[in-house]
């Protein structure tokens, strides 16, 4: 399929201008304490999505405000049509909070509160009711076609084998490359696996200023090892990475880094921060898969790639990731899991360029509604990157 | 009979070489990088995905792939020997390098 089938996509246009490609009514549990009655609304009402999370308590400073961003990000992300606020009480993360900045986007937001509504039962109740409402006033939009340039594509490797420098990474750099060149954003994260090739990124920066903070993200990420006393290669790559062939963190991220392309890189942009210029951008997030999957989609994302040489279920609530394999035996005996595969580069049958034309009608199509692997399974997964201890 | 084995050097600088099948100890290899060729015999069985040295590399000198430093050789390497974490070591992130100081 060529991409001239997809000069535009199918999408939903919020009261932001911001664009969907998802059209979820999302409750959000701002709180360990309301997940499982967020879940439970879940199961009631079609067309709700929540996760599950450890957070929102008891957090303080920096940490405190990484945690906010994250909420107010996954309400505000553009595949969300509406939030249902769940809190607590009394915890940390107020729902009123979250929910009063996630108005500022103009979309529906009501909050619930497990203590104000006479206990759990009380409040999935409420809940629910609401979220019925979301439910039929989002189905009753329709999509419309949106150029690419609204697009904001995350992109991201896990399980990483020694194939993901070699086939997948080097196709979804050729995607980021046709995002950028479409007026779109392609997301760089995983700072920990761009340790040992920072300098080609560096290279890159648009200015000094980016090409500095390129430096000072890496360097607060390896002091954070030698600040622990470690060899951070305890831990990254992981066992299953050294099963794969990868030796070292730095030959990891000289495969990771093909996933950024060839263009400039715009700017380098906080956690689950939305980013403020168009182009390549970096995030800075650690190499935990969920963790950067979720800054990514908290910062905007609608759609996410994502790499595996090992495989791996990594879904999210609210964005759709497409799971591109780096070979073809893994592709196989993870069908369900796998929506691509870019192991026909080293059985030697395909270009990477032809991958990357794959992947990026993919893209189109998934924009438009086609269910990923991750999405029919429900894989919600959430996860924030924690930046201090929970006092 | 003659076998072709499927490796991958990524750059002519590089000092190893990537199996793209498993290939048996005692194989003789051909690893074709632009200009350069090298005929190795393997000293040790390859899985899919690992390394082999295509040149012998000294203990305490730069591993080289992507023609860049992806860690230091720890022990003595000959062309053909299993390239990985028994023989190399990464120079980054070590903060089992630095002298660890409890905080106040």
């Amino acid at each position: 399929m060529s991409t001239q089938n997809f000069p535009k996509f199918w999408g939903y246009r919020r009261p932001d201008g911001r664009v969907g490609v998802r059209n979820h009514v999302l409750i959000l549990p701002t709180i360990t304490c309301a997940t499982q009655a967020a879940k439970q609304i879940t199961e009631l009402v079609q067309g709700t999505v929540s996760f599950i999370h450890q957070h929102g308590c008891a957090q303080v400073g920096v940490d405190y405000e990484q945690t906010f961003r994250t909420y107010v990000g996954m309400g505000t992300n553009p595949n969300v049509y509406g939030v249902v606020v769940l809190g607590l009480g009394c915890e940390t993360h107020q729902a009123r909070s979250v929910a009063g900045e996630i108005a500022k986007s103009g979309k529906p937001v009501e909050v619930v509160s497990i203590q104000d509504h006479g206990g759990t039962l009380g409040a999935i109740a409420q809940g629910a009711r609401i979220a019925a409402k979301m439910a039929q006033d989002a189905s009753a939009l329709m999509r419309e076609p949106i150029d690419f340039s609204e697009l904001i594509v995350g992109t991201e490797c896990g399980g990483s084998d020694a194939c993901s420098g070699l086939s997948a990474n080097p196709a979804v750099g050729v995607v980021s490359d046709m995002i950028v060149d479409r007026g779109g954003t392609a997301i760089l994260a995983e700072t920990t696996e761009l340790i040992g090739a920072e300098h080609l990124l560096a290279n890159r920066a648009v200015d000094e200023r980016v090409a500095k903070r390129v430096y000072e993200v890496i360097e607060a990420m390896e002091n954070r090892a030698i600040a622990m006393g470690v060899d951070i290669r305890t831990g990254n790559p992981s066992p299953g990475n050294r099963k794969g062939g990868l030796t070292t963190l730095e030959e990891k991220s000289l495969g990771a880094a093909a996933k950024a392309g060839t263009r400039p890189l715009q700017e380098l942009i906080e956690y689950a921060q939305v980013p403020t210029k168009k182009g390549l951008v970096w995030m800075d997030t650690p190499g935990h898969d969920i963790e950067q999957l979720t800054g990514m989609v908290a910062g905007g994302a609608q759609i996410v790639l994502f790499t595996s040489g090992r495989g791996t279920p990594t879904g999210s609530p609210i964005a759709p990731v497409i799971k591109i394999a780096t070979n073809t035996p893994m592709f196989e005996s993870m069908t369900e899991n796998m929506d691509l595969n870019a192991g026909t580069i080293v059985d030697g049958i395909e270009s990477i360029e032809s991958v990357g034309q794959r992947i990026f009608a993919e893209i189109g199509s998934v924009a438009s509604g086609k269910l990923t692997k991750a999405e029919i399974l429900k894989q919600y997964d959430f996860g924030i990157w924690r930046i201090g201890p929970t006092f | 009979m003659i076998t072709t084995y499927n490796t991958v050097m990524m750059k002519p600088q590089d000092n190893v070489a990537v199996a793209l099948s498993n290939i048996a100890a005692g194989a003789l290899v051909h690893v074709v990088c632009q200009d350069k060729t090298f005929e190795i015999v393997l000293k040790d069985a390859i899985e899919f995905g690992h390394k082999f040295a295509v040149v012998p590399i000294k203990k305490g000198e730069d591993v080289l792939k992507y023609g860049e430093v992806i860690g230091v050789a720890s022990q003595e390497i000959a062309a053909g020997d299993h390239v990985h974490v028994h023989n190399v070591e990464g120079k980054r992130g070590r903060g089992d390098k630095v002298e660890y100081t409890k905080l106040p």
